[in-house]
């Protein structure tokens, strides 16, 4: 009896109107870049180029914010909130209408794959507007003062791991507490945000309220710098979040930092095993492990880390890397080839460091930037990849005797995003939590996102709280 | 029976055992089950998944008003799915109640139909609630009428009051009667029993009392086969290979009426079992109405155009 392979199911391309390239969104129109200078992005999975995108330099970021300024201070600030909300409603409901092209572009710019895009990227990034679009109208109910104040012109940058979802945590929040908008999308990554910005024109969003400019680090840089920002939201490395820091401390200009983690995923003995075992998956798996969040350290209870383990390679065993426009791939390709290198170098340093590494048997494709699910066993606190976000599909398990030496060791990290707890007993989730250095902390699931909650780290893991209540402080003035 | 040297047969070992199984979260269960639910079977693959759901079918009937002719056009439809097109496989088994038996058998032999096995329903289904004698009759009857694959069901009452060795017991009695001369399904009726905990306990309870098969429903209660459900059964029978190298098989029944239904289940054999559950001797589907789609479905992929129902026959 012949075995149920399955048969190739690709999303189609054709949705994808993918235009040969792009300018910069300033104003409600697409300009060139003064310089005309341009980059390429490509498709991770096949390095197929897909669109030449502008860069932008200082004389465009000035333009930018600008106009940003003129519609905050014309049009954006005199619009009650109600007006906002329309808005937002509307963009919402543009951003599912278009939520299979979405996908598609989101899966061909960054490697993810179509069911991720599909069933989590796109309808969370409509939710985030329609929650804000909810809070547009009742921001003095909020909590935040009678009349909570918008800051003006918002810099926000964001990652390549979740383009237009991380474009809907900075723009939407920022829209509906009155700000406008110069936002930079990360440089591998453009497309869903330049597709946004024709959204915005859809929407008939008043010009200069959201202004869309591509680069490369420099750009982003630049615009961090630039004197006329009242507030600053990033997202990405602790190492460029540290930089954004320092450059801000001179003018003392608001700034919230969404970066780094090293999650611990807490296994304990009593833990419904098939679950934790998904969850575990989940955790550091989902989108390639280029997840902040991700539950990168697995520590397991010693007594059950033979069985555990051995159950968690064969689910491992099962998991389909490849195409990542086919709608059975679990894991597509890694954004670039620089975080490829990253990841190896990170890994070579595991083995050499004496861990013992296992990867999934997957047919790795030829073209494209590729990492098999690897899990090191017999890691250590003392090890690299314990301490250092790998940010790919890579899981360190560590062991644990006592439930006070599984804090101890989730907690010894200099990051504190996320954190993970896998127990059938109610009050050891309810003590774990109450002892975990983690922002957001997980109880028998793992990444599960919302836009009404709160996400954001302790420690080095970053400044701030992004989505919720918490979330629309950092957009209003004198509110923490 | 080598499983039973995981127990000792007494209550006692057999609580302790179940007492180590892991708990079920339901709601990770439910999310894996419906993650496996998006997966896109197409072309060659969907072909290959209709033609082995077919093979992997009960075809039921248990009604009240089944009569001979009733069973007579079953088992034709069991042989020949489809009388214009040989090249459908015939079905997995039939399945009918105690005493349409050797009506089934008889008929069956007669068009050619030997190697498809008669199974019976047994210990007073649906609900079990009858003596120990009259189950233990009642399975007799049907594998001297000629059954050789009996569905019995569990004392769900004695189940969910604790009493599990009264469970285990019956399901030994009943399977010491069919011995070598039938297979044994044993029927949980998930729906009575509610938590994917309870599922899980009492699958492990049937296959360390020696059942071949386990089947989530009789067919007369919902929910019956949903996707969590199966999926823990499946892993229960996963994992209890681990222990005994036995392995046992997995029957969802109720419920199962699309094509669509059909290989949904299929996928889940697949991904959580693994393939070497993937054929009618450690997998069936008990159902009725599923056939026709199926070969609704087989004729839309070899012609490419969609059938009306009066291109199956309605029996």
């Amino acid at each position: 009896m012949s075995d149920f392979e399955y048969a190739p199911a690709p999303e189609s391309k054709a949705i994808a109107n993918i235009k040969k390239d792009y300018g910069l969104y300033i104003n409600g129109k697409f300009v060139a870049s003064h310089n005309k200078k341009r980059f390429e992005t490509i498709n991770p999975a096949n390095e197929e180029v897909l669109a030449k995108i502008s860069l932008a330099d200082e004389v465009d970021i000035d333009k930018a914010v600008k106009a940003a300024r003129s519609a905050y201070v014309k049009v954006w600030s005199k619009l009650s909130g109600k007006e906002r909300a329309k808005y937002l409603f509307r963009i919402a409901r543009l951003l599912q209408e278009r939520s299979r092209e979405f996908a598609v572009v989101e899966t061909l710019d960054n490697g993810k794959p179509i069911r991720e895009t599909r069933d989590i990227d796109i309808p969370l990034s409509a939710a985030h507007f329609f929650y804000h679009a909810g809070w547009a109208d009742k921001l003095e109910f909020a909590g935040f003062g009678e009349k909570p104040k918008a800051h003006g012109v918002v810099a926000q940058i964001i990652p390549w791991n979740f383009p237009l979802l991380m474009l809907a945590w900075k723009i939407a929040p920022a829209l509906a507490t009155g700000n406008t908008v110069v936002l930079k999308p990360a440089e591998t990554t453009p497309l869903t945000a330049l597709l946004f910005a024709e959204v915005c024109q859809q929407a008939d969003l008043p010009p200069g309220v959201v202004n869309i400019i591509t680069g490369d680090g420099s750009t982003g840089a630049a615009l961090v710098k630039h004197p006329d920002i009242d507030k600053v939201a990033f997202t990405g490395s602790t190492e460029v979040g540290k930089l954004i820091a320092r450059s801000l401390a001179v003018s003392n200009t608001p700034v919230t930092l969404e970066l780094g983690g090293k999650g611990a995923n807490i296994v304990f003995e009593d833990a419904p095993i098939d679950q934790a075992v998904e969850g575990i998956i989940n955790g550091i798996f989902f989108n390639q492990g280029h997840v902040c969040c991700a539950g990168s350290r697995l520590l397991l209870q010693e007594n059950i880390h033979d069985e555990f383990l051995n159950k968690l390679q064969k689910r491992m065993s099962k998991i389909r890397l490849g195409d990542p426009l086919d709608k059975n791939t679990d894991i597509g390709a890694i954004n670039s080839a620089a975080q490829l290198a990253k990841i190896h170098e990170l890994s070579s340093s595991g083995q050499a460091e004496g861990a013992d590494i296992w990867s999934a048997p997957c047919q790795i494709p030829n073209k494209g930037f590729w990492f098999a699910p690897t899990i090191f066993k017999g890691v250590t606190q003392a090890h690299r990849i314990a301490r250092e976000e790998i940010f790919g599909p890579v899981l360190s398990v560590l062991t644990f005797r006592t439930p006070q030496e599984a804090i101890e060791k989730a907690n010894n990290t200099p990051f504190g995003l996320s954190a993970g707890i896998w127990t059938d007993k109610g009050s050891r989730i309810l003590w774990a939590g109450n002892h975990l250095k983690a922002g957001v902390i997980w109880a028998n699931t793992f990444n599960k996102f919302d836009p009404a909650s709160p996400f954001g780290g302790y420690k080095e893991s970053g400044w701030g709280r992004e989505g919720g209540r918490h979330g629309l402080g950092a957009y209003l003035k004198g509110a923490k | 029976m080598s499983a039973l040297n995981l127990i000792d047969g007494s209550e006692t070992s057999l609580r302790r055992f179940l007492q180590t199984l892991p708990g079920v979260d339901q709601i990770g269960a439910q999310e894996r089950a419906a993650m496996l639910g998006t997966r896109s079977i197409k072309t060659t693959s969907k072909k290959w998944a209709i033609d082995m759901a077919i093979s992997m079918i009960d075809l039921t009937t248990l009604e009240g008003a089944d009569t001979a002719g009733k069973i007579r056009s079953l088992c034709s439809k069991a042989l020949r799915p489809d009388p214009q097109d040989a090249s459908v496989p015939h079905v997995g088994a039939v399945c009918v109640y105690n005493d349409m038996v050797g009506i089934a058998r008889k008929h069956l032999d007669s068009i050619g139909g030997q190697s498809i096995p008669v199974a019976a329903v047994a210990t007073a289904f649906p609900s079990g609630r009858a003596s120990r004698k009259v189950k233990l009759q009642d399975t007799k009857d049907a594998i001297s009428l000629g059954a050789t694959e009996i569905d019995m069901v569990i004392d769900r009452g004695a189940f969910l009051s604790g009493q599990l060795g009264e469970v285990f017991d019956e399901i030994r009695a009943i399977k010491e009667i069919c011995s070598d001369k039938a297979h044994l399904k044993v029927i949980l009726e998930t729906g009575e029993l509610v938590t994917l905990d309870n599922v899980r306990k009492a699958s492990y309870l049937a296959m360390l009392a020696g059942a071949d098969f386990i089947k989530t429903s009789t067919g007369k209660v919902t929910p019956a086969a949903t996707a969590p459900v199966v999926l823990v059964m499946l892993e229960a029978v996963r994992d209890f290979f681990e222990l005994s190298q036995i392995r046992i098989g997995v029957k969802p029944a109720g419920g199962i009426r699309t094509t669509k239904d059909a290989i949904k289940q299929l996928v889940l054999v697949k991904e959580i079992a693994g393939a070497e559950w993937l054929n009618p001797e450690l997998f069936r589907i008990g159902a009725s109405a599923l056939l026709n789609d199926l070969l609704l479905q087989r004729m839309k992929l070899s012609t490419g155009r969609y059938s009306s129902a009066n291109y199956v026959t309605v029996d």
